[in-house]
Formats: structure tokens, C-alpha cells, sequence
């Protein structure tokens, strides 16, 4: 698979219309330094060639460097790869922590005000670009209320040392408690804002599933032989219905990363979203290339993960 | 040799029952009024959307301007009726391209199987593997940032769910008996899919198109956010969203609507999707 993604990643950047020489140097640039700018980038290669030797250099670490600024394509792309990690976590964890119990709550009290007050919310939730919800929650909680911080990790020139690249952990480890809370309060509003559609959608499979299984015959089996309904609802309610749970939170990191571009453009955070973005405007094809093929590359690892966790979860999938 | 067209047992009245729910006429009601607004935002925008007034700059809501008007005094409402129309046509396109393939891809795939159907899966199992808006990032980067070039990455993007639908659609009809009865008179394969196995499979595509319609919008506008789909003067609900969030400290108007725009069209297609699955999925019933 990550083969796969490497092959997509390197058709799209040297195959697609658009010769990269023409577009580093510019439309007037003379046919003798768009030849040797293609000889110096291995384009005058075969395709073939390109592939191999972009693959084994891509094994090696060497992703090539800036256009911008000359420096290692991998090194910018692993600075700037905490933050989208900090803020991504933090929104699957408000996700996650709030939307499944509130599934499951919705589900044991179906028809109820309390489950329509749920769901209702939900349905709006989806269908909702996360860009403008963020401009929105800015404009009332920054500029309004005055309650959260507009952007950025910290306060410019607060006196944390990058040592990890995660805003929070490198500020507790300065052992200054503002200036942890300085990290968590920059963090609220985006992790916030991307949260909201996984949390919609966490909460409408979690009731979803929790109703079905809620009907099968081995639960109604287990109230029949006089089980206590606590314990019901435990082993045999919830259990049942965590395996495509864990399918759709897993399948969050997708929309989260998307959604963690443009969270990040909004609220100025120096993550890989951003960093992509802008290596796109600037043209700079080692940093997006390196980019995507990292980001992917995660994504194939984490959803190997969750196909994993389905045998601890299951044991029918163990026994297979 | 001649055959007609046999169709499975139909569905019973759960078509019938499509509209009964209030939110599916909610949804349906959205959708006819944003297609009202596609086809006559020359009639009803009071402004040209390209017609700038700098001596009315980020002039707040009011009669002359209802929705106020951006930083070189355009009507924000002119421009967002218009930008309906740039919705559509991201729908049209944007969608649409990802069904033509996806069907494509999918109904070879599932038809004639084989190392065909491997290769074709397999492809559309790389193309999941990137997050959607990644792959649509990378694509556009490559082609270059405009509306066309961010809806065909938005098309490719799609492809994949469409076709997987496909197949595993084409995979349950081609083992019909009417299938393979009109495989047993004699008739082409390719006679087989238009005439038998398409129409046959079209029922989910309807509803996955629906669904996908919403999606399709916010990751267009997504991209012109980003400033690379659709690129100024158009009024794109994206772009316009792009313009004001650079005023929005100051003239809050000229994002917000756009936004509500985005997130009401998208409901719509939401909330009627969501009604056409009940319908034609029994197991959603």
C-alpha cells in the first residue's frame, strides 16, 4: 500500500501537465536553463529512472531540499509535524469523549426530548464547514467575549524553548503552570472547531449501533435469564456495538487531517497542514511531495491499526 | 434477437414513503430553492456581484444592502446568490466526474472480474489511502490552483467510493436470473451493462450522489478557502468566505453569510439524501 501511495504521490508531481522547470524558473526563462535546471532535477531521465531514484532516495531520508529556503524537505515537514499531531489527537479525544457517551445515552433514551436534544444537534453538526465555524468561534469567543486567545500556539515571544515541538509539553516542561495554560488555552478554539463533525458523526453511529444491538437475540436472551440491566447493557449492549465504532473513529483521521488544513490556516498554527498549503501557493514540490507522502503514509499505519484493535476487540476476527 | 429490460421485483411503497418524514421535506425544500436561486440570481440579486463601490466599502447590513457589501463595496448578497451557481456547478462537475469514472471503474471491475477487477481495486484501494482532502491538495498542486483543476481533483478524490458501490452492486445483479438469462439469448457484454446491469445498480448511486453533493460543496469551498479552487473576482461561497476572513475582525458580514450559505445548501442535500437511503435501503428502514 505504501508503495501504492508513493506511485500516486510521484505521478502526480512529474507527470501531471506542468513541467516543473518552466514553473521554478518562470515563463521566460531561456530554453539552455530550463535544460539544465531538467539535468540538474533528473528530469531528462526516464520515467523509470525518476521513480527508482526518487523511491531509493526516499528510503535513504533524502526527500531532497526547500525550494524556499534550501533546507531538508523531511526536516520541515517533522518540525511542523507536532503540531497537526497535538491538534488532531486533542480534537479525536473531545470527539471521542464526548460522542460516545452521548450516543449511548441517546440510544437508552430513544424518542425521549432529551434524545431529539442529541441528535438534532448532530444532523447540523455534519453538515457544517469547519473553515466557518472556525472564523465563527473566533469572531465570538476571541473578539467578542474576549475569552481565548485568536491563533498561533503561544503568545508571541512567550519564553518556552522548542524541545519536543508540542506547544503543551514544552511548556510544562519550563515548569511555569501560565504558561502551560497559555498552551491549553491557544489550543481550546481549534481543537474545538475541528472536533465538531467526528463528534456528529461519532455520536450518530454510536446511537445507531447501540439501538441495533440493543434488539438482538443473545441481549434479550441475557435479560431473560434475569441478568441485572447494568450489566446488560455493559457485556453485552455496549461490547456489541464498539467494533464499527472503533471502524468509524477510526476512519476520523481522515477527516480530521483534512479538516486540520484549513483549522490550521485559521488559526495561524505552524502545523503540516499549513505547511502544505503554503509549499503549494510557493510551488514548492520537494515539501509537498514529502508531505503527502508522510501524511499518507501515517494514514495507511493508523488504519492498519484500528484493523488490529478489531481482534482485540472481536474475537470472531481473532479465530479467522 | 430481440429482449426487453427485466426488472427485479420493485420496492414497495418505502418510495412512497420518501417525503414523509418533516426533515426529508426540509432537505427536498432546500435543495428546490437553491436551484431556484442557480436558475434566477440575475432576476434577484439586486446588485451586479462584480460591480464595486469603494465610496461604500465594508458598509455593514442595511436596505441598500442587506447583507452589507465587501472591502471594494460589492453586495455581499449579489455575490452569494451568485455564488449558488458556483455550487452547482462544483455538484455538477465535481460529482459528476466522480460517477462517470467510479461507474466506469466499478462496473468493469465487477462484470468482467478477473486480473482487471484486481488491478482496478487495488487502485481504488491507493486512492483511500490518502485523507480526501490530501489527495485533492496534491492533485491540485500538480495540475495548478483554479475551480476546474480543484474539480477534477475533487472528482478523482470521490472516484473510489463510487466505484467500490459499483461493483459490489454489479458483483449481486450479474448473478441474477434475468441477467443471466439475457446472457444465456445470446445478447454483448457491453448490451448487458447499459440495458441490464446499470439500471439495475442505480438506486445507491442516486443516493451516494445525493450525499456526496454536500460534501462535494464544502470541500470545493474548502479549497477556494484555501485559495486553490476558484480565484478572485468570483464570487464562490469559498472564495468569498477567503476574502472575509481577512475583515472579519471588522465587517463580520462578509464571511458569515457565505458560510450560512455553504451550511444550509449542505444540510439540505444532507437531509434529503439521508431520506432517499430510508427509502431505497431497506435495512435503513
Amino acid at each position: 500500500m505504501l508503495l501504492g501511495v508513493s506511485i500516486v504521490v510521484f505521478v502526480a508531481m512529474h507527470l501531471l501537465p506542468g513541467d516543473v522547470a518552466t514553473l521554478l524558473l518562470g515563463d521566460r526563462a531561456t530554453v539552455a536553463s530550463l535544460a539544465r535546471l531538467r539535468h540538474q532535477l533528473g528530469l531528462d531521465q526516464p520515467v523509470l529512472v525518476q521513480y527508482w531514484r526518487f523511491l531509493t532516495s526516499a528510503l535513504d531520508g533524502d526527500f531532497g531540499l526547500s525550494l524556499r529556503d534550501n533546507r531538508p524537505a523531511l526536516g520541515e515537514v517533522l518540525a511542523a509535524f507536532p503540531t497537526t499531531v497535538e491538534l488532531t489527537v486533542s480534537a479525536l479525544a473531545l470527539a471521542v469523549l464526548v460522542g460516545v457517551p452521548l450516543g449511548v445515552f441517546a440510544a437508552f433514551k430513544e424518542g425521549s426530548w432529551l434524545d431529539t436534544a442529541i441528535t438534532t444537534p448532530t444532523l447540523f453538526g455534519v453538515s457544517m464547514p469547519v473553515f466557518w465555524l472556525g472564523l465563527m468561534a473566533l469572531l465570538l469567543f476571541s473578539e467578542v467575549l474576549g475569552w481565548l486567545p485568536t491563533g498561533g500556539l503561544l503568545e508571541v515571544g512567550a519564553p518556552v524553548p522548542v524541545r519536543t515541538g508540542f506547544s503543551i509539553i514544552d511548556a510544562l516542561l519550563t515548569g511555569r503552570a501560565s504558561l502551560f495554560w497559555q498552551a491549553i488555552r491557544h489550543l481550546i478554539l481549534p481543537a474545538c472547531t475541528l472536533a465538531t463533525i467526528p463528534l456528529a458523526l461519532i455520536t450518530r453511529i454510536t446511537r445507531g449501533e447501540v439501538l441495533a444491538s440493543m434488539h438482538l437475540d443473545h441481549v434479550r436472551t441475557a435479560r431473560a435469564k434475569g441478568l441485572p440491566e447494568g450489566r446488560v447493557r455493559r457485556a453485552h449492549i455496549l461490547r456489541n456495538a464498539l467494533i464499527p465504532i472503533v471502524t468509524v473513529i477510526g476512519l476520523q483521521l481522515g477527516l480530521l487531517l483534512s479538516g486540520a488544513f484549513l483549522t490550521e490556516t485559521i488559526f495561524s498554527l505552524p502545523g503540516l497542514g499549513r505547511l502544505m498549503v503554503d509549499a503549494i501557493l510557493a510551488r514548492d514540490y520537494p515539501i509537498v511531495q514529502t508531505g503527502a507522502l508522510f501524511i499518507a503514509g501515517l494514514f495507511v499505519v493508523v488504519n492498519f491499526g484500528v484493523d488490529i484493535s478489531y481482534a482485540l476487540l472481536d474475537p470472531r476476527v481473532r479465530r479467522r | 434477437m430481440s429482449e426487453t429490460a427485466i426488472a427485479p421485483p420493485a420496492v414497495p411503497s418505502a418510495r412512497a414513503g420518501l417525503l414523509a418524514r418533516p426533515a426529508a421535506k426540509a432537505g427536498l425544500g432546500i435543495v428546490v430553492l437553491f436551484l431556484f436561486v442557480c436558475a434566477a440570481a440575475p432576476l434577484i440579486a439586486p446588485h451586479d456581484p462584480y460591480g464595486q463601490d469603494l465610496m461604500s466599502a465594508l458598509a455593514g447590513p442595511s436596505w441598500a444592502h442587506p447583507l452589507g457589501t465587501d472591502q471594494y463595496g460589492r453586495d455581499v448578497l449579489s455575490r452569494v446568490l451568485y455564488g449558488a451557481r458556483y455550487a452547482l456547478f462544483a455538484v455538477v462537475v465535481g460529482d459528476g466526474l466522480a460517477l462517470l469514472l467510479g461507474s466506469a471503474l466499478g462496473l468493469l471491475a465487477g462484470y468482467l472480474g478477473g486480473a482487471l477487477d484486481a488491478v482496478i481495486m487495488r487502485l481504488v484501494d491507493i486512492l483511500l489511502a490518502f485523507p480526501y482532502l490530501l489527495l485533492a491538495l496534491i492533485l491540485v498542486a500538480a495540475l495548478g490552483p483554479s475551480l476546474l483543476h480543484s474539480l477534477i481533483a475533487i472528482g478523482i478524490v470521490y472516484t473510489p467510493q463510487y466505484a467500490r458501490l459499483i461493483r459490489g452492486q454489479v458483483l449481486t445483479v450479474r448473478q441474477s436470473d434475468y441477467v443471466r438469462a439475457t446472457r444465456a439469448l445470446g445478447a454483448s457484454t457491453p448490451r448487458i451493462l447499459l440495458r441490464h446491469v446499470t439500471p439495475n445498480s442505480l438506486s445507491p448511486v442516486v443516493v451516494m450522489a445525493t450525499l456526496q453533493a454536500g460534501s462535494v460543496i464544502i470541500e470545493t469551498a474548502g479549497l477556494s478557502f484555501l485559495g486553490l479552487g476558484a480565484q478572485p473576482p468570483s464570487p464562490d461561497w469559498g472564495a468569498l468566505l477567503a476574502d472575509g476572513q481577512n475583515y472579519f475582525l471588522t465587517a463580520w458580514w462578509i464571511a458569515t453569510f457565505p458560510g450560512l450559505a455553504i451550511f444550509a445548501v449542505v444540510l439540505g442535500f444532507n437531509l434529503f439524501g439521508d431520506a432517499l437511503r430510508r427509502a431505497f435501503d431497506p435495512r435503513a428502514q
